[in-house]
């Protein structure tokens, strides 16, 4: 143990007189921890709330009775199963507005709820009174009362007039759920006696068969282990992860930069120890313990970055859920000690893979050496071919997964193949250029340049393929955002088509509204609008109502289309759909579906695609007159209007006026548009973050291996000093090599870039949203990232350049005393 | 192959072959070497490069393995010891000093003197305290070896190799990267040591000058003892 011990102090000591290659390698590993654990603290909050709405009384966690046809079904049917011999517990879901927003509400009958249903609200025998007798009580989360501003006890009032339910914090409920009796739900939705899934607990004793006391009304629906919204969301955390892992592999090769470079320079510090006893097995002993020491030290530096990373990003990553597929994330972070342990773990296992390389190398040192570097030069020679060799491979399995893979993980395979074939196949093309360079040179300083340049090339390869990758995908990821959001503001154009938008407090009030909206001249049309909530094919879907106007036929932007598909619409027989939807159930023009509606099923056919970008859920568009003849339910109080431009200021004024409308009730166009590109930038927020941080670690990575390679490179550089070439001039040269290597890396990394961006448009957005972009290429943005790489290479080569260009003649001179 | 009359042999070397593969050949560079070294006694190992002295002294001190033939270090053989057995008989019984010093360079001279008896566990303070006094290094105990010169360097390595009292101390050109007055003074120095702790003491060189100030000189060609 002693010896060990004395071991390990020998080889910490090396650290305490190189403390840059140790700062070096605690910023690898602790960029590495950081982003990796700040991803994964996103991803648990996430999934902690997706199991908080997935709970909710029969989410998909619990076995449950559902309608045959996915609609309301009669509560004599309860009745009879209980009769049965079954444990069921009746719900009621709808949705209710309060205040301009919709909230997804619950009735639940308390008494018959299974004690296993995960997040039953805890209403005690006490309670059990003051939530099933009128007034009755409203369970929420307490994000709710924040988010409908009113005190807990306080009655709100629903946007039909109604007056609810006073408020009652369940901390455990999830955010946007609002729970009361069934009964008084039933009253609030206008669903008397009907019910929309029946819970089922554990039964003790027998029971009748389904099919005898149902028929075939309802259907057996197996509890799954994962929510619809955990489906839904997979590809936005499958995407936060890529991320996370490529920014945790750049944060390696820094480590593995510094711990390759600590390792050349302990060689004969290694040797002597063995030369002095130290058994091989215990040095290798001691080089893992004095790992392992230094990953648990910067993982936990990292794993506090990574939660600051996280709360800080985490605003912008509940808004992107919430845009995308709305679900509600609470802004704060909670973590659990699995988020730590796991993070000292990737640490510990990052730095051990990081360093196996060099652990290997030194489990094989030969206490005795043989200088050979014709023999290791060869090496690479044979090493740059292999690598070459793997990277065609990998290439081809990249084509192989493209053909032949349908899903989203096979897409992202793709992605992380081709950025792998790349950084592999980067030395070898380096090193072709670089030789063309040298055989092309005459002058002797250009020779030695480009020789020297090759020659350097093994020790900046590593950080260079992370500059690659990182240059890469951040062309990539710039080019489809771009991409999206210039498709984006053109939908919107001709999405948000009426001038004025209305939203009333109630059907009265719309009403009244409507009447005097009739009376004003600058008024050219007022365009209804509604819509309904539907189960299409086991999802959930919404059913737009569009009413019959040329504003739509003129500025409703179709995908496909048959002949004249705003006159097929009229009849209340046919209906648009939305791309996701479309793909997601291979939907086409002239297929016919069936909606079920609440007087029965709603038989329509396909008649044209519509892009819905951002839009969680499936939609159908259908004649609005036709909706509400099928959906009479539906509130009436949101309409648009045409109105005249010029118009529109004294227009509002008068509305807000005359009906006390507030901001969240009356928009204008221009007002709507850059609310919903605030929410398109938002959403975005956390992947420009993401990628400027993967720039930035890119950007150490090449700073920490020039500044390991300045210390090497003076016995190549002093010669050239002794032979008349001043420090200033040599220091010009050796930036000029550093920032030719990274301009020919940032070269490759455009195309590269592009092909990336092509990945995420066609393969994987089309996965993970239902939706396909055009393809654009910018090229002022090609250049400024461009410019961006030049300059962190800059910043990156500056100081190492700095270092030469002071060097003291005593430092250079020292190289030849020094030389054996 | 006489030995120093009435000491006990501290090193035994019987038929040693050792062949290496080079561009494609294989080349004998040990071909029999009878050796023998008593307690005490100062040998100068001498030969043209190339003789295979270098590879003698790698395979005495177990850094290397042997072909054929028989290796004992007192009474334990070092042919057939594993990796971990070779390093335990260079920690405890052997001491080496090489041309390039092989200082540890993040260690100050006071740790990298007591670096082998601390790892030995053979720490005696008072033998540490001699040996700074008579290597003269009392003044740089602190510095780092980046910041002596090669004369203080090879005393320091010397020191080392001697710290833990081992029965035989293997020198490779000591003194080849020191000039003539300094080779002198260290090889005195090693002498005198060399006395004081009655090991057996084998050193490579090239110089017949100094070879001549030791004991006994033997001398490689060809891979044999001439």
């Amino acid at each position: 143990m002693r010896r060990a011990l004395w071991i390990l102090a020998v080889l910490l000591s090396h650290w305490r007189r190189h403390p840059m290659q140790l700062a070096t390698l605690l910023i690898g590993l602790v960029s590495a921890t950081a982003l990796w654990s700040g991803v994964q603290a996103l991803n648990a909050q996430a999934r902690i709330s997706y199991d908080r709405a997935a709970a909710t009384f029969g989410g998909a966690r619990t076995a449950m009775l559902v309608g045959s046809d996915d609609a309301s079904f009669p509560q004599a049917l309860f009745v009879e199963l209980r009769r049965a011999g079954w444990n069921v517990s009746p719900v009621l879901e709808g949705r209710i507005q309060i205040g301009g927003r919709s909230f997804r509400l619950l009735g639940i009958e308390p008494v018959t709820l299974p004690g296993e249903v995960g997040n039953a609200p805890t209403v005690g025998r006490s309670g059990l009174q003051s939530f099933i007798t009128p007034p009755g009580e409203m369970l929420v989360a307490r994000e709710v009362l924040a988010d409908l501003n009113l005190p807990e006890g306080a009655r709100p009032v629903a946007s039909s007039g109604t007056l609810l339910p006073p408020l009652r914090v369940q901390p455990q409920l999830a955010s946007g759920v609002l729970v009361v009796d069934i009964g008084i739900a039933q009253q609030l939705l206008n669903m008397p006696d009907q019910l929309s899934r029946l819970l089922i607990g554990k039964t003790k004793g027998p029971r009748a068969a389904l099919e005898t006391v149902a028929g075939d009304k309802l259907r057996l629906v197996e509890p799954d282990a994962e929510s619809d919204l955990e489906r839904l969301t997979d590809s936005f955390h499958l995407n936060l992860t890529a991320f996370g892992l490529l920014s945790f592999v750049v944060g390696l090769f820094i480590v593995n930069s510094a711990i390759g470079l600590a390792f050349e320079q302990r060689r004969p510090m290694l040797r002597t120890l063995r030369a002095c006893g130290a058994s091989a097995r215990m040095l290798n002993a001691v080089l893992v313990i004095e790992l392992v020491a230094l990953a648990l030290i910067a993982g936990a530096a990292g794993l506090i970055c990574g939660y600051v990373i996280a709360a800080s990003l985490l605003p912008d990553v509940a808004a992107s859920l919430r845009g995308l597929y709305g679900a509600q994330i609470p802004g704060q972070l909670t973590l659990r000690s699995e988020w730590w342990i796991a993070g000292l773990a990737i640490s510990v296992i990052g730095a051990l893979a990081a360093a196996a390389a060099s652990l290997v190398k030194a489990a094989r040192l030969p206490v005795l050496v043989a200088a050979q570097p014709q023999a290791w030069q060869q090496a690479q020679q044979r090493w740059l071919i292999f690598q070459s060799a793997v990277a065609l491979a990998v290439f081809a399995a990249a084509g192989f997964v493209l053909w032949y893979g349908d899903s989203l993980l096979s897409g992202f395979a793709v992605l992380a193949a081709l950025l792998l074939a790349a950084a592999l196949l980067l030395p070898a093309i380096l090193e072709r250029v670089l030789s063309l360079g040298q055989r092309s040179a005459r002058r002797p300083l250009a020779v030695w340049f480009w020789a020297d340049s090759r020659q350097q090339l093994s020790g900046l390869s590593l950080a260079l393929m992370a500059l690659l990758l990182a240059l890469a995908v951040n062309v990539g990821v710039g080019t489809m955002v771009e991409s999206f959001s210039r498709t984006f503001v053109g939908w919107l154009d001709g999405r948000l088509a009426a001038d004025v938008y209305v939203s009333a407090k109630d059907d009265a009030q719309a009403t009244a509204i409507k009447a005097w909206l009739r009376g004003r001249a600058e008024v050219k049309a007022i365009l209804p609008g509604g819509r309904a909530d539907a189960q299409f094919r086991g999802e959930p879907i919404e059913v737009l109502g569009l009413p019959d106007h040329s504003t739509y036929s003129e500025h409703w932007p179709l995908l496909e289309s048959s002949a004249t598909p705003w006159v097929r619409l009229r009849p209340g027989d046919a209906a648009l759909v939305s791309e996701q939807l479309s793909r997601r159930l291979k939907l086409g023009i002239g297929d016919r579906i069936e909606v079920p509606a609440p007087g029965g099923n709603w038989p329509l056919e396909i008649v044209g695609i519509y892009a819905d970008y951002g839009n969680p859920k499936g939609q159908i568009a259908v004649n609005y007159a036709a909706l509400t003849r099928r959906f009479p339910a539906i509130p009436a109080t949101r309409f648009g209007l045409r109105v005249a431009p010029s118009e529109i200021p004294a227009l509002l004024a008068a509305l807000r006026e005359k009906f006390d409308l507030g901001d969240r009730s009356l928009a204008d166009q221009a007002t709507m548009k850059a609310e919903s590109k605030r929410i398109f930038n938002r959403t975005f927020a956390v992947t420009a973050a993401l990628n400027t941080f993967t720039l930035g670690v890119a950007g150490i990575a090449l700073l920490t291996s020039l500044l390991t390679l300045s210390n090497s490179r003076l016995p190549q550089l002093a010669p050239l000093w002794a032979i008349g070439i001043t420090r200033r001039r040599l220091a010009a040269i050796e930036l000029i090599k550093t920032l030719s290597v990274a301009l020919i890396t940032a070269l490759l990394a455009l195309p590269l870039g592009l092909v990336v961006a092509w990945c995420l448009i066609a393969v994987v957005n089309v996965k993970a949203f239902g939706w396909r972009l055009p393809f654009h290429v910018f090229p002022l943005q090609l250049l400024e990232l461009l410019g961006v790489a030049m300059a962190a290479s800059l910043l990156a080569a500056l100081l190492p350049v700095l270092k030469l260009a002071r060097m003291q003649p005593a430092s250079l001179i020292k190289i030849f005393a020094d030389e054996r | 192959m006489a030995s120093q009359p009435g000491n006990p042999i501290v090193l035994s070397v019987r038929n040693l072959t050792k062949t290496y593969r080079s561009a494609g050949e294989q080349v004998a560079v040990l071909r029999g070497v009878n050796l023998d070294i008593a307690a005490g006694e100062r040998v100068a190992l001498t030969g043209e490069s190339g003789s295979g002295k270098s590879t003698l002294l790698h395979l005495i001190a177990g850094l290397d393995a042997a072909d054929g033939g028989e290796i004992k270090l007192d009474d334990a053989s070092v042919a057939g010891l594993g990796d971990a057995a070779r390093a335990e008989l260079r920690r405890d019984r052997l001491g080496l000093v090489f041309q390039q010093f092989n200082l540890i360079p993040s260690l100050s001279v006071q740790d990298n003197l007591a670096f082998q008896s601390r790892i030995a566990g053979r720490h005696d303070a008072a033998w540490h305290a001699e040996l700074v006094e008579r290597l003269g290094l009392g003044a740089l105990l602190k510095r780092y070896p980046e910041q002596l010169s090669g004369g203080q360097q090879q005393r320091v390595a010397i020191g080392r190799a001697l710290a833990t009292k081992p029965l035989l101390l293997l020198a490779d050109e000591p003194t080849g990267n020191l000039d003539e007055a300094t080779a002198d003074d260290v090889l005195a120095l090693t002498r005198d040591l060399v006395a004081r702790t009655g090991c057996g003491f084998l050193m490579v060189t090239h110089s017949e000058r100094l070879a001549a100030t030791l004991d006994r000189r033997i001398h490689l060609h060809a891979g044999r003892i001439a």
